[in-house]
């Protein structure tokens, strides 16, 4: 077949065009250069005290517990879900664990394990409103957030489980807490534990078919359906997985805080889908990754701690972190515009 | 049985060349609610051939192509497929035997990139343990096999596969989901207004992409509201109004006017229903 009877699509790429094929095909550059620009500006104001290790390794043991929320909320965000009751869950899972390991007696491994089966479930419970009644994720999970509020006040009794008592007959329940030493850094296992949780994500996500279904459907279902992806069965083991994840969250939340309290939580839906949200994922589906996610925690993170060592008022670490959402959502909106 | 196989010699009928049709369906019903979209509409396709499907708005074609795609199920009727009859439950199946079809909406999911797309629900895994335990996809494969496709289409220009689909024109993007289509569709590809979203040059290229799969072989079905598209590269023109097939004619044999005087009921469908496959 000579040339000529081919059809051709020529393409018409000036710099303006590459640079947004760019920004399609790496959505997690923006985050990054924010990050970096605000860790250079930071370093200016602050000094040398914030590159030091101790410091660093305090800011990472300050996101990871919202990071390993966010982890979660990403994979709900990607289907263009949303998951308010991540924090819920999360405190749900620790009084699961704390309750049966200390008032019902279990032996705490099973205690653990089924702490994070209850995670599990609640994701479940989601994940079967969502697909089966068809409800918006947003009512579903605001709903759920309430519930599982409740059953965390009747379980716990609004009771803090103590430190010294976990320590005495759960050890394992405060694993999570141990801090490595490495020189001058200080890595807890929780930490250790959201970035390997963190890796096999991103594994999932770009090395398999289910992570290819997971952005197809929260990309455009419809276009995920007739290519034969079952879009119910994704969502519901999306919020399944997401609940386990939130269970072992609270895990992480024991070994953090030392005990288990019914009050943990409280910001932590919001804080999870921020940094979701900063860490570049469209809230409309079907773009975004998990080493977004890293960094936008990183970038709430970072920004908290700058702004703190530079003495501002805790007011101004909020109004700077709202200014990074609208302006990532802004991002988002424009990128997808500009796309159509 | 033998009364069946008897059914089924009455209801293909061969063209003059003596060739079964590849697909072909028989009194296709489709009722939503009140609204009837399909009331006993017909249809034969025959190998190697480009079958352009007309009709106006409410003539029952999107609904037949569904039926023929697997993507709705049909109240009742009969579909045949290389002699033998078939039912598809969803568009899975109809794909598993052959028939792909292109959407009107791509089906395409826009963030992914083009070779996500091309094997989106068909994803090639890696050989051995990583593949069966970790469930790695194959990309090297996948890579390797979408360019070939595309380039096979002269879609060669299309340099970065990696590309994401909404960084595409609107006729690349229609060139990506043809090129899916030839890619697993063995019999059968259903094109259902390829061209609707598309400038002149750029319909013109699907045009000629149409052409190519021809070539290739593979028998097309058209459905279009662009006269002048379809009368140019179909061989026959299956004419639809009110639900069901009121002719069926050859494009060198009738005027553009007359077709639509006949699609519209202005003018009474020819006698001769053998007309247009012979």
């Amino acid at each position: 077949m000579s040339s000529d009877d081919t059809p051709h699509f020529s393409e018409h790429a000036g710099p303006g065009r590459r640079v947004i094929n760019f920004l399609h095909g790496n959505p997690t550059i923006i985050p990054f250069l924010v990050l970096v620009i605000g860790l250079a500006i930071f370093s200016l104001i602050v000094g040398k005290r914030f590159f030091h290790p101790f410091n660093l390794s305090l800011v990472l043991q300050q996101v990871t517990v919202i990071g390993m929320l966010a982890l979660a909320q990403t994979l709900i965000i990607l289907t263009a879900g949303i998951d308010l009751s991540v924090g819920a869950i999360m405190v749900l899972s620790s009084v699961a664990m704390g309750q049966m390991a200390l008032t019902l007696g279990l032996p705490p491994e099973i205690a653990l394990l089924a702490g994070i089966a209850v995670g599990a479930a609640c994701g479940a419970l989601n994940g079967l409103l969502i697909t089966w009644l068809r409800l918006p994720p947003f009512i579903v999970t605001l709903g759920t957030w309430s519930i599982f509020n409740a059953f965390v006040q009747f379980w716990s009794g609004g009771q803090t489980i103590r430190q010294q008592e976990i320590a005495a007959d759960a050890a394992i329940l405060q694993w999570t807490g141990t801090a490595l030493q490495l020189g001058a850094w200080r890595l807890t296992l929780g930490s250790v534990l959201m970035l390997g949780l963190a890796g096999l994500l991103w594994y999932m996500l770009n090395r398999t078919a289910y992570g290819r279904h997971i952005y197809a459907v929260g990309n455009d279902p419809e276009a995920a359906r007739l290519s034969g992806i079952s879009t119910r069965r994704v969502l519901f083991s999306v919020y399944l997985i997401a609940g386990a994840i939130c269970g072992l969250a609270g895990w992480v939340l024991i070994g953090r805080i030392g005990a288990v309290s019914p009050l943990g939580g409280g910001s932590a839906n919001l804080d999870s889908i921020t940094a979701v949200v900063i860490g570049g994922t469209s809230l409309f589906g079907g773009r975004g990754s998990i080493l977004g996610t890293l960094i936008g925690a990183l970038i709430v993170g970072f920004f908290r701690n700058g702004l703190a060592l530079a003495g501002l008022d805790v007011l101004w670490q909020e109004f700077a972190i709202g200014c990074l959402i609208i302006m990532a959502v802004g991002f988002d909106q424009w990128l997808r515009r500009i796309s159509n | 049985m033998a009364a069946e196989d008897l059914e089924l010699s009455a209801a293909l009928i061969p063209d003059a060349a003596g060739h079964q049709p590849v697909l072909a369906a028989r009194d296709l019903r489709k009722a939503y609610g009140r609204v009837v979209a399909m009331d006993g509409a017909d249809f034969d396709l025959y190998p190697g051939e480009i079958l352009g499907v007309i009709g106006d708005n409410g003539a029952g074609k999107s609904s037949m192509i569904a039926a023929l795609a697997g993507a709705v199920r049909p109240d009742s009727g009969e579909i045949w497929l290389a002699g033998e009859q078939v039912r598809f439950a969803n568009p899975m199946e109809a794909r598993a035997k052959g028939i792909e079809t292109v959407f009107q909406t791509l089906a395409m999911a826009p963030a992914l990139t083009i070779v996500d797309n091309l094997f989106l629900g068909r994803e090639y895994r890696k050989p051995g343990f990583r593949g069966r335990w970790l469930r790695a996809l194959d990309r090297g494969r996948m890579r390797a096999e979408a360019r070939k496709h595309l380039s096979e289409l002269g879609l060669a220009t299309i340099q970065n596969i990696d590309q994401v689909v909404e960084t595409l024109s609107g006729g690349q993007r229609q060139g990506v989901a043809v090129a899916r289509a030839c890619a697993f569709g063995s019999r059968v590809i259903i094109l259902d207004e390829p061209t609707a979203a598309l400038g002149v040059k750029e319909s013109r290229k699907v045009l000629d992409l149409i052409l190519d799969v021809r070539r290739r072989g593979i028998s097309v079905v058209l459905i279009s509201h662009n006269m002048p598209h379809v009368f140019e590269i179909a061989d026959r023109v299956h004419i639809h109004r009110l639900g069901r097939r009121i002719a069926q004619v050859r494009p060198d044999q009738i005027s553009m006017s007359d077709a639509v005087a006949i699609m519209t009921g202005a003018m009474p469908p020819p006698t001769d229903d053998d007309q247009g496959r012979t």
